[in-house]
């Protein structure tokens, strides 16, 4: 079929759960169809890439409407973590993983991962930040070069 | 329904050319759909998976995801995608004469 994709290459910027579980899914099943993925962390969803944050990456219960909840509700203490590990016992049973198998199975899986340089500058990281699926940190030029000729998706 | 001739072996199948009756699988089919999706010869490590999948949908009555398969030892996620390029999830399954899966996972 000549109107397949063959190659897309997603942007995940935002922190959170639901900020960079989207861009997983989207890339690893990208990989289960044969298609040519990459994954471009920028801004908070580097989290999911931090060796210190990507396995405490939780769901946020205040301003966001999606919780079906009063933000005031979603201020107690601990609220978000009880809301994370209710989601996560969900996800596991439906067999989706944790963040940071979710990125090993993906870089496993042959998505290609990298870390947005602008970020890096303003948080002040270092390539030994990040797990080691990261295969280099790069700037928005390079990102277009290696998104040539593919679909670009920004989550 | 549609039908596939494989040898002597006339199989049902889906639109996608998943096969709809599991008794009509054989290791004869499953070399011979093999070979329709790129994989010349299936080796041992191919039919450890087949097998496990087998089990699994007869335990589970469900195809197992990637991570499953991952995790039960039986194969690695790179080693599935080196013995079934190009959607190992999907092209095991077909030649285990299974359904598509239906995961997104």
């Amino acid at each position: 079929m000549e109107d397949q994709i063959k190659k897309v290459s997603i942007i995940i910027s935002k922190g959170g759960l639901d900020g960079v579980y989207p861009g997983l899914i989207m890339a690893n099943g990208a990989r289960m169809e044969g298609i040519e993925a990459n994954l471009f962390f920028t801004f908070f969803g580097m989290d999911a890439i931090t060796k210190k944050r990507m396995g405490k990456i939780k769901i946020a219960t205040v301003g966001n409407p999606g919780m079906h909840m009063p933000s005031l509700a979603g201020i107690l203490p601990g609220f978000s973590a009880f809301a994370t590990s209710m989601m996560m016992k969900t996800m596991d049973k439906i067999d989706i993983p944790p963040v940071p198998e979710y990125i090993e199975m993906a870089a496993d899986a042959g998505c290609k991962l990298y870390a947005c340089k602008a970020t890096v500058d303003m948080f002040k990281l270092k390539k030994e930040d990040f797990c080691p699926q990261v295969d280099s940190i790069i700037n928005v030029g390079k990102f277009y070069e290696i998104a040539a000729g593919g679909h670009i998706i920004f989550t | 329904m549609p039908q596939r001739l494989f040898g002597t072996a006339t199989i049902d199948v889906d639109a996608d050319g998943f096969m709809t009756d599991f008794a009509q699988w054989t290791r004869e089919v499953a070399a011979a759909i093999a070979k329709e999706e790129g994989i010349v010869e299936l080796t041992p490590a191919h039919w450890k998976v087949i097998e496990f999948m087998h089990k699994e949908f007869k335990e589970n009555g469900q195809v197992p995801s990637i991570r499953k398969l991952n995790k039960s030892g039986v194969v690695t996620t790179k080693e599935l995608y080196d013995l079934f390029p190009g959607g190992p999830a999907k092209k095991a399954a077909k030649i285990a004469g299974m359904k598509k899966p239906e995961g997104c996972v």
